[in-house]
């Protein structure tokens, strides 16, 4: 628990590097469009700060990632060209998806400063609320999403977990947290 | 054992906090009736309704915070959330507000009556007002009080107390305090919050990170450094050449080992801060707290409970507890 | 409307507070509570002066009661409350533990300090026995409105903080001690160095606080120099005008001149300007935008 958040391997990083935008932002955007579909009370608990533009900043990663709830986008962008937006986190990867998990607390990832926020704060606020109560899970997400592959992808990213140090997958069980 | 009384500001923070082992789960309703009225948070009547069922099959309590001062005029806001409580079927209602405990008392005679922090009960003859006038059942005790203190307001009292053990720290008496409205506009009284989100600013100047709450500045944190929330009482001030936390450092309270006086002083539950946190927090609080109860009711020595790291300025006090703290 | 004089919420010599309140009984103000309101260990200080100065105001016409502390904790503190009963003058409540040494049905007094936040509270309180209630300050002039008109139908008059700095926030720690690096036990009355509190700014320079022992305080001086037909329109019965060290009794007759018409709120806002300490006034809580702020032109917080 007080080990340090992963960065991402660096020949991952690499690796994501020449990624061509509209593939990575149409992917991306089928997987927010699905979980916002299945999770309809994490709209509802963002409320008005749906139509909010959050700028997710993984600092471990070649580019920058556009949320915006109310139409259930999420586009990639250059960092040399970030878009316009109402708030700012930046962290490293792992910290998001430890966070997503319900494996770190969001204020404590504040606290230590692995998370800085900029803008908006209660729109950042709502946002991390309405993802803490939809116990989302990105692993099951992707599984469903991949329709006949789900069985081997689930395996491959349970071993992408554990050679990343990344949280792919809700946690549920108090186990996760020992 | 003693009762652990844990937050929840979500239907999937108070499923955490029942399973990590929460005796009680305490939470509100997703308004200005509750005292952590912050965005993303809280319960409809409806997963009220369906918390309690859910704590209930396993075996824990449900106390539903209903701890504002109504808004003049707007009473009835605060009367339906009583009335949503007690049809969601809680276990008790915590309140702070005279008129509304006068009302739940007449109205809601059934429904067991807690007396919040808010209220800022902080002697015996407050806290015998309080039953005798509106037949309160149990009183969160403001965390200006040393064990000392708390052992003797027991000795003088009929209803049970509970005490907080771990989270934020309110240096105020509690419900007394309008600080944040002073800079805001918005205040834990009238809105549920204290230091809203909606007024902070982080701004990045030169080498520091400065935090603003309504235009004032709290605290500037050289990079890098831990960055607590900019909470007004633990901020950073100036004072005739002096420069420093003038009213609390940015602690938090962790009373784990305290909770075996805390027992002898006739305490009846422990209470966790954090209904603004998540359900990481509460999973990791919760279990190591239910250890600790575990271990004083079987008069084990208590455990270190290792959550610094969770706590603003991820530094931890024993606050009033401790005379010296005044 | 007219004029209420709030307990003095410093610590002051003995002679300067006989002084004060010679003067204040030469003031055309109605009606005055007095006491020790912050910290129990300053009242054997100077209580003998209170027996003086409830004489002196009487006799000039003016009604008296006595405050309760704001934070009871100690035995002493109790039995302090307790023996309030015993003089014979109404007890002004500014911590509701006072309640329970109040029979049934005798008059009280409610102070600022007393969450007063709705009708319901307002009418338990009367039925309780309050004759007279001084709303908190942090109040929206919408809930003072409603609240007075409460008062109103109940036969009790209704009174708004007028001027002064705010209280803001009552503790166990003591916050001038604790800038003396002395522990609250041995402080050694260091709050007497400061007669107005002492000043606390931010980081950039800001005015904002203003630590009184256990009390924090706001640093600008609310008034509601700007406010007065507002809240005559709303019912209001008094203004509460929380003592100062400086110029106080010029006060007293600037905002009777402005109750009377004499005067302008801008022209009372600009006479009070060069006396209140510090210089800042604020009227925020009435109107928004936050406590802070001030309606009128001039200084507004936060710079």
């Amino acid at each position: 628990m007080t080990a340090p958040l992963p960065r991402l391997p660096r020949p991952l990083r690499l690796a994501a590097l020449p990624l061509p935008l509209p593939p990575l932002s149409l992917f991306l955007g089928a997987v927010t469009r699905r979980m916002v579909k299945s999770h309809p009370e994490m709209t509802r608990r963002l409320g008005d700060y749906g139509g909010h533009r959050f700028l997710i900043d993984p600092l471990d990663l070649p580019w920058l990632l556009l949320l915006h709830p109310a139409d259930a986008a999420m586009t990639a962008h250059r960092r040399a060209r970030p878009p316009a937006h109402d708030a700012r986190i930046a962290g490293p990867l792992s910290a998001f998806l430890a966070m997503m998990h319900g494996a770190e607390d969001g204020d404590a990832l504040f606290f230590s400063r692995d998370l800085t926020v900029e803008g908006d704060t209660a729109a950042v606020l709502a946002l991390r609320n309405a993802i803490d109560d939809a116990e989302l899970d990105l692993a099951e997400e992707l599984a469903t999403l991949s329709g006949p592959l789900a069985t081997p992808l689930r395996g491959l990213l349970t071993g992408a977990e554990r050679a990343t140090g990344l949280t792919l997958h809700r946690m549920t069980r108090l186990d996760d947290f020992a | 054992m003693m009762e652990l009384v844990c937050p929840a500001g979500t239907p999937a923070a108070l499923r955490a906090a029942v399973e990590a082992g929460a005796h009680a789960v305490y939470c509100g309703f997703a308004d200005e009736t509750n005292a952590r009225n912050f965005p993303g948070l809280n319960f409809t009547p409806e997963d009220m309704a369906e918390a309690v069922t859910f704590a209930h099959a396993r075996g824990a309590k449900v106390l539903v915070a209903i701890n504002t001062f109504p808004r003049a005029g707007a009473e009835p806001l605060w009367h339906r959330a009583l009335a949503n409580a007690e049809a969601a079927g809680a276990d008790a209602v915590i309140l702070a507000d005279i008129g509304l405990l006068a009302h739940a008392a007449d109205r809601h005679p059934a429904l067991r009556r807690h007396l919040s922090v808010q209220a800022a009960a902080a002697n015996p003859d407050a806290i015998n007002l309080y039953a005798s006038a509106f037949g309160v059942r149990r009183v969160v005790l403001p965390r200006v009080l040393t064990v000392q203190e708390i052992a003797a307001i027991n000795r003088e009292i009929d209803v049970e107390t509970e005490v907080f053990v771990f989270g934020g720290l309110c240096v105020m008496a509690e419900g007394r305090c309008s600080l944040s409205s002073y800079a805001t506009g918005k205040s834990p009284n009238m809105n549920g919050v204290c230091s809203p989100a909606s007024h902070v600013a982080y701004a990045e100047e030169g080498r520091d990170l400065a935090a603003r709450l309504g235009g004032f500045t709290i605290h500037r944190t050289p990079k890098g450094a831990p960055a607590p929330y900019p909470t007004l009482c633990k901020g950073c001030f100036t004072s005739d050449g002096q420069t420093g936390h003038i009213f609390e450092d940015p602690v938090s309270l962790d009373a784990t080992q305290l909770i075996p006086e805390l027992a002898k002083a006739g305490v009846s539950a422990l209470k966790i801060e954090g209904r603004q946190r998540s359900r990481a927090y509460v999973a990791q609080v919760v279990r190591a707290f239910r250890a600790a109860v575990e271990a004083q009711a079987a008069g084990r020595p208590m455990p270190e409970t290792m959550l610094a790291r969770l706590t603003e300025g991820q530094k931890a006090t024993t606050g009033a507890y401790a005379k010296t703290w005044r | 409307m007219d004029l209420t004089v709030g307990p003095n919420f410093f610590f002051w010599e003995a002679e300067t507070i006989r002084a004060f309140y010679r003067d204040l009984a030469a003031s055309p103000v109605a009606r005055v509570s007095l006491g020790e309101l912050v910290c129990s260990k300053r009242l054997p200080f100077w209580r003998d002066e209170i027996p003086a100065a409830v004489e002196a105001l009487q006799t000039a016409g003016k009604e008296v009661a006595l405050t309760s502390l704001a934070l009871v904790t100690l035995k002493r503190e109790r039995k302090l409350t307790a023996d309030l009963m015993d003089l014979d003058l109404p007890v002004e409540v500014n911590d509701l533990s006072a309640l329970i040494h109040i029979p049934e049905g005798q008059a009280f007094w409610v102070g600022p300090l007393v969450n007063v936040y709705n009708e319901g509270t307002l009418r338990w309180l009367i039925r309780r026995g309050a004759r007279r209630i001084c709303l908190p300050p942090e109040l929206t002039l919408d809930s003072v409105a409603v609240l007075a008109q409460a008062g109103r139908d109940e036969g009790v008059p209704v009174e708004v903080w007028g001027h002064g700095r705010l209280p803001l926030a009552i503790s166990a720690r003591c916050y001038h001690a604790r800038l003396h690096d002395r522990a609250k036990d041995s402080c050694q009355f260091v709050c007497g160095e400061d007669p107005d509190g002492r000043d606390v700014g931010t980081l950039d320079g800001q005015r904002f606080l203003t630590v009184n022992g256990v009390q924090t305080l706001s640093q600008s001086t609310a008034s509601m120099a700007l406010k007065v037909e507002d809240l005559q329109g709303a019912g209001v019965s008094a203004l509460r005008l929380s003592p100062q060290s400086r110029d106080f009794a010029a006060i007293c007759g600037a905002y009777a001149d402005r109750l009377s018409g004499k005067i302008s709120g801008a022209d009372l806002a600009a006479m009070l300007r060069p006396m209140v300490p510090g210089g800042t006034l604020s009227d925020g809580f009435l109107s928004g935008p936050a406590g802070a702020a001030w309606s009128g032109e001039g200084t507004a917080a936060p710079r």
